[in-house]
């Protein structure tokens, strides 16, 4: 009775306008959900475009355009829609606009094909079911596709944008600044680098928890800016406030600042591959390839002290490649082994060989992470007590990621020692950290694209290929503990820390901060 | 003049292919686009068949002629970031950049020519002094401080003026402007000012030191003889005559203005042309960046066009040289 009654009060559109303006460093690229896969991109036109399968405050699975979802046996998936749905111009939300919008998610132009390597194909059973067969057991299918919107095939095939923008040619697409979904807003103006509008969408299926009558994001790039506009009530959000300012913020009455931790955990890595490294003074072998070097490196680098000094306090420490909230992060391993004094650094070193220490360059981006060249700053001082003298090449993220990332044919990078930072955004799972940064790299299986240092376990390499394709929960989790445990053993990677997602807002907003960095707009209320 | 104007065209697509060429080699060392292009569960195949369509495997010279080519049809082809034609990018920017640049100079000169014409003429006054000691702080002080400052003491503490951004903007088709508005003119006080300050400075000592030297010549000395009032030589002779060197430096720091309007809409998120070309950076976006750099240069080769020809309207000595008596118009 007191849930009806609060149902009629909602329904009630209020009589006062509650604009919402909010900036962010960077502009959404493209109102096409499918033209690059990035979290803003995503997170931005997710408010448009709704998904089969959304995620929830805690990031966990939770009906939206499908009401049901599920494997009818190993290689074959259903999902029944959502009924009585329709696309903001009026046309009824069918089975055909999922196949349209998945086929179109998985052609050309499209930057959304890393979620279809499992797909053998798409159909459509009746006019609410729809099924998905894979070419081998895939059970994240449904957590990959949270990340895509369901597009209409009418409004696509009559404004000519079929497939998404090829970028290779001189033409460009209807959907890159137009929009139409299922989704809680609906796009009123897009000028792009100046200012996109967002205002409800009456006829939205869903019950919106938000009291927003209309939403103007801008980006606004310098930081300074960003915090001088929230600060005079220009805006009412801002995202990514630089850490150097937090404080100001924290002391103003009328702002409140949001810090959680984000699910990227940040790492340094190794090259185990060369069997002599390409920048160091050690000839003739790779001082990597010995675990008691890497045991060396590891537990030289005090994170505690990094979060005190270079984050201020806004980072996480954590011993694993995964953070909390993602499916497989597995807690009693996340455990950092005591920090080595200088002498006991150098022992190991010298037990390896090293007597001396040794020379080795480093690789560091300066404009992708909190704080990176920061902290690669700390960590040369930390390793220069141990005797190790780190040549540190800190530089632009474009510069930055063609050194070090594996070329052409999974031919490896140009890197020693670098920094990468990591979150498994496409399934929420480690087997993507798996796949992506331990297995060892290969042109044949595929596997291993961003390990960038070319570390290899066979046996972790069984358990990823053994975790990607089981159903059975059980047996997957005690694959994912095992591999665990192996890379942490074996000092593969460096893991440091989970950066902190850091928002602020004005007093009178309420918001949900969640942990994959994406800021939904339907749970936000002006009072 | 038509000899003249065809020369200086020529020597214009001299200077242009020059800038290409050095625009060019530059975009080689600004890294690899792909990965910003790209999702992180892109495969390689992927990233390497859209490396080879996009025509990043072939030589620079290779690439370089593909890219003028192009040019001269008017096809700057798509961003890599955005999926849009680049002309129309920079075309939608250009208003905002445009408008800004000309407050800015308008601003510059309004305030900057006053300025100087008074501390020329009452070198030793106090209130010359504190100018000149002004200025000096607009000449030292780097342009993203200024705004900072600007939006810090208007915008967060007095809450008189927008900190960033267009405020409103009409639509005329072709073009938004900021003029119709209250709330657009608004907005494009802070960053005018930002971006002119440097430019007054220069203008208000450059006048300043030109009005000096004339106040110093014969033929000043001579009308005050002749009982001209102070008015009519001050205005009449001595400022005239101080106008031709202020005149190129305006016109010259006009394209720079637009070219260094970068920092200014930087500070102030100003949507024009110049945080597009910062943002294009950050993602070597070589497109959007080539034709922008092509336009910049292209500008700089107009405006000393025009400024040439300005001579002439002004300096009436150079109207006796070459034949071209006519132009001036009276």
């Amino acid at each position: 009775m007191v849930a009806l009654a609060c149902a009629a009060f909602a329904a009630v559109p209020s009589a006062d306008a509650k604009t919402f303006r909010w900036a962010n460093a960077g502009d959404v690229s493209s109102m096409d959900p499918y033209s690059r896969n990035e979290t803003f991109l995503l997170t931005f036109n997710s408010n448009i475009y709704d998904p089969l399968v959304r995620r929830n405050k805690d990031l966990a699975l939770e009906p939206a355009l499908a009401v049901k979802w599920g494997q009818v046996d190993k290689t074959t998936w259903f999902f029944d829609l959502r009924q009585g749905v329709k696309f903001s111009d009026g046309t009824p939300f069918t089975a055909d606009d999922v196949v349209f919008s998945l086929k179109r998610a998985m052609g050309p132009g499209s930057n959304m094909t890393g979620y279809f390597v499992s797909v053998a194909d798409v159909k459509k059973v009746n006019d609410h079911r729809i099924e998905v067969v894979t070419k081998y057991p895939d059970p994240l299918l449904a957590e990959k596709w949270a990340a895509l919107g369901m597009m209409s095939k009418a409004w696509a095939e009559k404004n000519n944008a079929v497939n998404s923008a090829d970028m290779t040619k001189n033409e460009e697409n209807f959907a890159t600044r137009n929009a139409m979904g299922t989704g809680a807003f609906i796009l009123k103006e897009r000028k792009a680098g100046e200012r996109t509008v967002l205002v409800p969408n009456p006829n939205w299926w869903d019950k919106p928890v938000h009291n927003l009558t209309e939403v103007i994001f801008t980006p606004v790039a310098n930081p300074a800016t960003r915090v001088a506009a929230i600060k005079a009530g220009d805006i009412d959000m801002m995202y990514e406030v630089p850490p150097a300012d937090t404080e100001t913020l924290k002391r103003d009455a009328n702002v409140k600042v949001l810090e959680g931790p984000e699910t990227r955990v940040v790492f340094l890595g190794f090259d185990t591959e060369r069997n002599e490294l390409l920048e160091s003074n050690v000839k003739g072998k790779n001082p990597f390839k010995d675990k008691r070097v890497r045991e060396a490196f590891h537990r030289s680098i005090d994170v505690d002290a990094i979060k005190r000094t270079v984050m201020r306090g806004q980072s996480f420490p954590t011993n694993l490649m995964v953070a909390p909230g993602i499916n497989g992060y597995v807690k009693e391993l996340d455990k950092r082994p005591a920090l080595l004094k200088a002498e006991e650094a150098k022992k190991l070193l010298a037990d390896a060989g090293y007597p001396n220490g040794f020379e080795v360059g480093m690789d560091c981006p300066n404009d992708r992470y909190v704080n990176d060249e920061k902290i690669c700053q700390a960590v040369v001082a930390m390793l220069a007590r141990a005797g190790i003298k780190v040549n540190l090449l800190a530089q632009t993220r474009s510069k930055y990621f063609a050194k070090i990332l594996r070329k052409g044919n999974y031919a490896p990078g140009d890197t020693s020692f670098f920094m990468l930072g990591w979150s498994p955004a496409s399934t929420y799972d480690v087997h993507n950290v798996f796949e992506q940064l331990i297995q060892t790299p290969s042109a044949q299986t595929k596997k291993g694209l961003f390990n960038a240092g070319g570390y290899s376990n066979p046996a972790i390499d069984k358990l990823s290929d053994a975790m990607e394709q089981e159903i059975d929960k059980a047996k997957r989790d005690e694959m994912i503990r095992q591999a665990t445990k192996l890379y942490v053993d074996d000092y593969a990677y460096i893991p440091l820390h989970q950066q902190a997602v850091v928002w602020a807002a004005r007093k009178n907003i309420e918001l949900v901060q969640l942990a994959d960095n994406s800021f939904p707009l339907r749970f936000v209320n002006v009072k | 003049m038509l000899v003249f104007i065809l020369r200086r065209l020529l020597q214009s697509i001299a200077v242009l292919l020059a800038v290409g060429i050095v625009a060019f080699s530059l975009f080689r060392y600004v890294g690899d686009p792909i990965n910003a292009m790209v999702g992180q569960d892109t495969s390689m195949e992927e990233r390497e068949e859209l490396r080879e369509k996009l025509g990043l495997n072939d030589p620079a010279p290779f690439q370089f002629l593909r890219f003028i080519g192009n040019a001269v049809q008017g096809k700057f082809g798509l961003s890599y970031r955005t999926s849009e034609p680049v002309g129309r990018m920079i075309l939608e920017r250009m208003p905002a950049t445009l408008e800004l640049s000309f407050c800015a100079a308008v601003f510059a000169i309004l305030v900057g020519i006053p300025m100087g014409v008074y501390s020329g003429l009452y070198p030793r006054h106090w209130t010359s002094r504190l100018l000149q000691a002004v200025s000096l702080v607009g000449i030292s002080l780097p342009t993203f401080l200024i705004g900072i400052l600007l939006i810090l003491v208007f915008a967060v503490w007095l809450r008189l003026l927008p900190s960033f951004g267009r405020g409103e903007t009409v639509d005329l088709g072709w073009w938004t402007t900021n003029f119709l508005t209250v709330k657009g003119l608004e907005a494009l006080i802070l960053p005018s000012i930002t971006l002119g300050l440097f430019q007054l400075t220069l203008i208000m000592r450059l006048v300043r030191s030109e009005m000096l030297e004339v106040m110093r010549t014969d033929y000043i000395k001579f009308a005050r003889a002749r009982g001209l009032t102070n008015r009519a030589i001050n205005f009449g002779h001595a400022l005239k005559n101080t106008l031709v060197p202020v005149i190129t430096v305006a016109g010259l720091q006009l394209g720079a203005i637009i070219a260094f309007a970068i920092v200014t809409e930087t500070v102030f998120a100003w949507p024009g042309m110049g945080l597009l070309f910062i943002q294009s950076v950050q993602f070597a976006d070589v497109p959007v960046m080539a034709a922008y750099l092509l336009l910049i240069g292209l500008l700089f080769v107009l405006i000393n066009l025009v400024v040439d020809l300005l001579y002439f309207a002004v300096d009436p000595r150079l109207r006796g040289q070459g034949g071209a008596a006519r132009v001036g118009g009276h």
